[in-house]
């Protein structure tokens, strides 16, 4: 019953993602936009991209993300679509995890479509033995941005200034998340070893994800 | 047991009471017209019912059980303000959505079933935002009564709808009162709602001042119980 209302959820949103693709097209290209500019601002040499690569497309994707996670909860406040969805069957819970994996596997395809342009601006040295790793690095600081986006995205749903409320809400809380992500995929891009980072990441990821679902029924409905 | 009971409900929004000390006991198959002027709470009262706002003090129990549960959430039918439907989704998309959302054995059939009864199946495949204003009302509607809910909470239904969807909505109320469904109905259209209604309550600055069974004196002067009940 729950995973059937996750999957409903999810589902409603990437469809009506994919048939309006304002999220999308924003983040994309915002993503090549910001990366094409700075390549310019800084002209890097191969050892000044290894030491700032992470920070630099972490960066990238976090601001991204905020015009896909703004909208995630501000979606459903049109015609008042949020009442009908607390009022039904579904779960507070399952309601959250299937906007959550509906904003992950956006996030996520946004940011594998951003990925060849960081390389290509500012000269990345790429091999192939890469992808996995770096899949599994995006995927965990994407987790931890989407659960956190989405929480504060359901929590200032009826605030005026959600749109700004929703980045200075979320950028603090991802402080650690962002670390260990930049310095894994600094590492990653650099050849050394992955570090503690990784761990790092998944206990955040549950930690969070944990906290969320068990407070996001609070969150709705006041 | 009751369809529905509300017991010493008080909501809060931060010093402001909006409801106090609220009771009723709604017996099944009852068609409660909930009125009041602007401002009186018959909103945040149906709103705590429907599970959408949690009450500050007191409970709310829907056919014995409380108002947030998922079986008793799957019971009710809402019609508040909004349309509650999704702009970008088409109307069969739009009730299969929901039809799921409500666990319906069928959502495909009963969706394609609804759209023939509110008069939207050949625009099936239409965007709900495509829709003129009468048209997205009756679609509403038959989001609201898509899955043959045991209790129906109307919330100003028959404001800004067209002469047709005043018709779809009546003769779908009608259909659920005489199949034994209750329905709680928060409306400033005394005619409307007192033709429809077995029982009457009046809110009043977040109490309730007069419930009982509708009268023919509350249908032959409308303007009765606001002057009896109601504030000088």
């Amino acid at each position: 019953m729950f995973l059937r209302q996750v999957w409903t959820i999810m589902a409603k949103d990437l469809h009506s993602e994919l048939r309006t693709k304002e999220a999308w097209n924003a983040s994309i290209a915002f993503s090549v936009v910001i990366l094409l500019l700075f390549s310019w601002a800084f002209d890097p040499s191969s050892d000044q991209v290894r030491e700032f690569s992470g920070g630099l497309l972490w960066m990238t994707y976090t601001f991204a993300a905020a015009l896909v996670l703004n909208r995630s909860f501000a979606r459903e406040v049109q015609n008042d679509c949020l009442d009908a969805l607390i009022a039904s069957p579904v779960s507070s819970s399952a309601l959250f995890v299937g906007k959550a994996l509906a904003n992950f596997a956006l996030l996520l395809a946004v940011e594998i479509f951003s990925l060849p342009f960081f390389v290509l601006f500012y000269n990345v040295p790429w091999t192939a033995d890469r992808c996995l790793p770096m899949l599994l690095v995006m995927a965990l600081g994407t987790w931890a941005l989407t659960v956190i986006g989405t929480l504060f995205s359901a929590l200032t749903v009826n605030l005026k200034l959600r749109e700004l409320m929703v980045p200075m809400l979320v950028y603090p809380m991802m402080i650690p998340a962002l670390i260990a992500a930049i310095t894994v995929t600094t590492n990653l891009l650099a050849g050394n070893p992955l570090g503690l980072g990784v761990r790092l990441l998944v206990a955040f990821d549950i930690i969070f994800t944990s906290l969320a679902v068990v407070f996001v029924d609070t969150v709705l409905v006041g | 047991m009751n369809a529905l009971e509300i017991a010493d409900v008080w909501k809060y929004y931060g010093d402001f009471p909006a409801l106090r000390e609220v009771g009723l006991n709604i017996a099944p198959g009852s068609t409660m017209a909930l009125l009041g002027r602007n401002g009186a709470g018959k909103t945040t009262l149906l709103r705590i019912i429907a599970g959408l706002s949690r009450p500050s003090r007191g409970s709310i129990k829907i056919q014995g059980l409380d108002a947030r549960e998922e079986a008793t959430r799957g019971r009710i039918g809402i019609l508040g303000h909004g349309i509650a439907l999704y702009d970008e989704l088409s109307a069969v998309e739009n009730l299969r959505l929901f039809g799921r959302l409500y666990g319906l054995p069928d959502a495909r059939k009963r969706a394609d079933e609804m759209l023939e009864r509110v008069g939207l199946a050949r625009v099936r495949d239409g965007l709900a935002r495509e829709f003129s204003r009468g048209m997205r009302q009756r679609l509403a509607v038959g989001r609201a009564f898509l899955h043959d809910p045991e209790v129906l909470l109307l919330d100003e239904p028959f404001t800004a709808l067209d002469d047709r969807a005043i018709a779809v909505l009546q003769s779908m109320i009608k259909e659920m009162r005489d199949r034994g469904r209750t329905i709680i109905m928060s409306t400033h259209q005394l005619r409307e709602a007192l033709e429809l209604a077995s029982h009457v309550a009046l809110l009043q600055r977040g109490q309730i001042v007069h419930t009982g069974e509708r009268t023919q004196q509350m249908l032959d002067d409308t303007g009765w119980l606001y002057r009896t009940y109601g504030e000088n």
